[in-house]
C-alpha cells in the first residue's frame, strides 16, 4: 500500500485493462493520480470518491471530480451503470462490508476492476507458520492493532466469492512480490501461493443495462442495490 | 428596444449599468421598465472574452467584493480571496461584482426613486427572487459584451445566484462554485427571517414600509434581525471560544439587563453598525427572496432536460462542519443529484467551528481548493 512502485505497476495493468473515452469511477481516489493518468491516457471522463479530507482537497484541486465522502455510505448517488468501469484499487480489505461494497461496484458500473493484496502470499504463509505472528510485509506494513486493512482474505476466497455472486472474472492479473506479472489463470505455478497482488476485472453474466436502469434511485434508497 | 448606459462613478467607486426600456419581466408577474445595476469590475478581459468571473455576493453584501469599500470605509467583503495573487487572481481574471436587484448599494432597489418620479419605491418596490437577480445580472453581462463566464461563485445567497446561473444560464457558464447553499431555503431559515423581518415590521418607526418619507429609520428592529440573523452564521464552538461567559467591561454581574456579557455587548454592536450600511426595506425584500428559493422538485428534472443534456458544467460545492444555517446535508443533495446524473462535479466538507460565515473567513482550506479549481480548470478548457 505504501509501495509507489507497486502501486504504478498496479495502476498501469489497471490502465491496460480499460478501453478508451470510457467513464470511470474510481472509489478511493486518494488525490486522483490514477484517474488523472487515465483521463490523459484514455481521455476517459473520470470521477473520484475519497473519505479523507486532504485528499480530496487534493484532487479537486487539480481540477479532478472528486467527491469528498465515504464508499460505505455514498455509493448510493451514483446511477446504475452510469459507468463503464468503477476501480477499487487496493481498499477492499478496508471495507465494513466488502460484500456489499462488491455488488455495488457491479451497480453502478458495467465493469469493476479490483486490486486488492493476497493474503495467501507464500512469504505470508510463512510468516504465520513460523513466527506465529499476524504477518507484516510490504504490501501490509501495519501491526494488528493499528492496521485500516480489516478484512483478510486469499485470493482463492476472492474466486469463490465470485462465483457465489455470480460475478464472472472476465480477466485477472497476479503480481509476484518482485513485480514480475502473470495471468492467474494461465499459471503454471499455484496461483494463490506466488500471487502477492491481484488485479481482477469483474462483471455480471446477464447483463441487461437498460432493465437495470432506474432514474428515481437516489429518493428510494432502500432499493438502490439491484442485480 | 433597450437603451444601456454604462457610466463610471467616481464617489461611489463603482459603475453603473443602466438600462432603459428593459422591461425586465420579475417571477412575479411584475415588469422594471428600467433598473440599473451597481457593479465593479477586477482585473482585465483577455482577447477572447473567456476569463470572466461573476462573483455573487450574500444577503447583506454589496458590489465592493475587494479593494476599499466607500460607504463602510473598511475593505471589500472578500478582499481575502479576491484581487492580484489571491485564490481568485485578478491578475488572470476578470471579477465581476453586482449589487443585486433589490439591494441598497446602487442597484434598483426599495430605497431607489421609482422611474420618472421623486419618491422611492419603499413598499411599492415589486417582490425579487433569486431568479430575477440572476436575470438582472444577464442584462449586465450582455452590457458588457461577455457570452460565457468562465465560472459564478458564491456563499449563501450567493451559492443560490451561481446554482440558478447553471439551471438558466446553462450555455453562458463553464463553471460554478457553490459555497454553503442548498436546494431550498429550509423551514428552520425561513422561521429565522421571519423573526428578522417582525423585528423590523414592528418597529414604530417602520411606518408600513415608508419610513424615509417620515424621516425615521426603523433602527431597533434591524438591529435586532441582524443580531438574530448574526447568531446563526456563527456556531456553538466558535461563540464559546470567541467569547464564553465573558464579561464585557466589568468584574462582576450587574443584576440588571445591561450588556454583561461579551456576547452581548459583540450582538449590540453587530446591530448598531449593521443598520449604518442598511436599508430595513431592503433586508425585507432580499430575505424573502431567499425563502422563495426553492429547486427541491425541480432541479433534477431541470438537468435531464433536453437542452441540457449537454451541460458540461464544472461543479464545485463545498460546505462547512459547523455550519448549522447551511449544513453539509443540504449542499450534498445537490451533489447527490449531480452524481446521479453523472455530471462533473466536486464536492468538499472543510473542517471548521465558524460556522455558515466561514467562506468568508480564513480559511486556508477553502483559499487552496478555489485557487486549485479554478486555475486547474482554466487550462483544461481553455488549453
Amino acid at each position: 500500500m505504501n509501495n509507489l512502485r507497486s502501486i504504478r505497476k498496479d495502476w498501469d495493468l489497471i490502465e491496460s485493462l480499460i478501453k478508451d473515452n470510457s467513464r470511470i469511477l474510481d472509489i478511493g481516489c486518494g488525490e486522483g493520480d490514477l484517474i488523472q493518468q487515465l483521463e490523459k491516457n484514455l481521455t476517459a471522463k473520470v470521477h473520484g470518491i475519497e473519505k479523507s479530507r486532504e485528499l480530496a482537497l487534493k484532487g479537486i484541486a487539480k481540477g479532478l471530480n472528486v467527491t469528498h465522502g465515504d464508499a460505505e455510505k455514498d455509493l448510493l448517488q451514483y446511477s446504475n451503470h452510469s459507468f463503464d468501469y468503477v476501480i477499487l484499487s487496493q481498499t477492499l480489505q478496508a471495507m465494513i462490508k466488502p460484500k456489499k461494497i462488491l455488488k455495488e461496484l457491479l451497480r453502478i458500473g458495467s465493469k469493476a476492476i479490483v486490486s486488492f493484496p493476497n493474503f495467501g502470499h507464500w512469504k505470508i504463509r510463512l510468516q504465520l507458520l513460523f513466527n506465529g505472528k499476524m504477518p507484516i510485509t510490504e504490501g501490509l506494513p501495519y501491526s494488528w492493532y493499528d492496521t485500516p486493512n480489516i478484512h483478510f482474505f486469499t485470493l482463492k476466497d476472492f474466486q469463490n466469492l465470485c462465483s457465489e455472486m455470480n460475478i464472472v472474472i472476465e480477466n485477472s492479473i497476479g503480481l509476484t512480490n518482485k513485480g514480475k506479472q502473470f495471468s492467474i489463470n494461465g499459471s503454471l505455478l499455484p496461483a494463490n501461493i506466488i500471487t502477492n497482488e491481484a488485479i481482477f476485472l469483474l462483471s455480471y453474466k446477464d447483463f441487461e443495462p437498460i432493465k437495470l436502469k432506474s432514474t428515481n434511485k437516489i429518493f428510494n434508497k432502500n432499493s438502490a442495490i439491484v442485480n | 428596444m433597450s437603451n444601456i448606459e454604462l457610466i463610471n462613478d467616481k464617489n461611489l467607486d463603482c459603475s453603473f449599468a443602466i438600462f432603459k426600456d428593459a422591461n425586465l419581466t420579475l417571477e412575479s408577474g411584475s415588469i422594471l421598465k428600467n433598473f440599473k445595476l451597481a457593479y465593479k469590475t477586477f482585473g482585465s478581459i483577455n482577447k477572447n472574452k473567456s476569463n470572466a468571473i461573476l462573483v455573487c455576493h450574500a444577503l447583506t453584501g454589496d458590489q465592493y467584493v475587494s479593494g476599499h469599500n466607500p460607504i463602510t470605509g473598511k475593505d471589500g467583503w472578500w478582499s481575502r480571496m479576491v484581487g492580484p495573487n489571491k485564490p481568485i487572481d485578478t491578475n488572470k481574471f476578470f471579477v465581476i461584482c453586482s449589487n443585486v436587484l433589490g439591494g441598497c448599494a446602487g442597484s434598483t432597489g426599495p430605497k431607489e426613486t421609482k422611474e420618472n418620479e421623486q419618491n422611492i419605491y419603499g413598499r411599492d418596490f415589486p417582490s425579487v427572487t433569486i431568479k430575477d437577480i440572476v436575470n438582472a445580472q444577464v442584462k449586465l453581462l450582455d452590457a458588457l459584451e461577455i457570452d460565457q463566464l468562465f465560472s459564478v461563485v458564491g456563499g449563501s445567497m450567493g451559492a443560490m445566484q451561481a446554482l440558478q446561473w447553471s439551471i438558466d444560464f446553462p450555455n453562458r457558464v463553464q463553471s460554478i462554485i457553490h459555497i454553503a447553499g442548498a436546494l431550498k431555503h429550509s423551514a428552520q431559515n425561513i422561521a429565522f427571517h421571519e423573526v428578522g423581518r417582525q423585528a423590523i415590521m414592528n418597529d414604530p418607526n417602520w411606518h408600513k414600509g415608508n419610513y424615509t418619507e417620515n424621516n425615521a429609520i426603523p433602527e431597533r428592529g434591524l438591529s435586532v434581525a441582524r443580531m438574530i440573523a448574526h447568531i446563526t452564521y456563527l456556531s456553538e464552538d466558535a461563540m464559546h471560544r470567541k467569547f464564553g461567559r465573558k464579561l464585557q467591561s466589568r468584574d462582576i454581574i450587574s443584576f440588571g439587563f445591561d450588556a454583561d456579557f461579551q456576547i452581548e455587548s459583540y450582538l449590540r454592536y453587530q446591530g448598531r453598525s449593521f443598520v449604518e450600511r442598511f436599508d430595513a426595506n431592503s433586508y425585507l425584500y432580499l430575505t424573502r427572496a431567499m425563502d422563495y428559493f426553492d429547486h427541491s422538485e425541480s432541479y433534477r428534472k431541470t438537468l435531464e432536460f433536453v437542452n441540457n443534456q449537454k451541460n458540461n458544467i464544472k461543479y464545485l460545492v463545498i460546505s462547512f462542519t459547523s455550519d448549522w444555517l447551511f449544513p453539509t446535508k443540504e449542499n450534498k443533495e445537490i451533489v447527490e443529484i449531480l452524481n446521479s446524473l453523472s455530471r462533473n462535479v466536486s464536492f468538499l466538507e472543510i473542517d471548521t467551528d465558524k460556522g455558515h460565515d466561514s467562506f468568508l473567513l480564513d480559511e486556508p482550506e477553502l483559499d487552496y481548493v478555489i485557487k486549485g479549481f479554478f486555475n486547474s480548470n482554466y487550462g483544461k478548457i481553455n488549453e
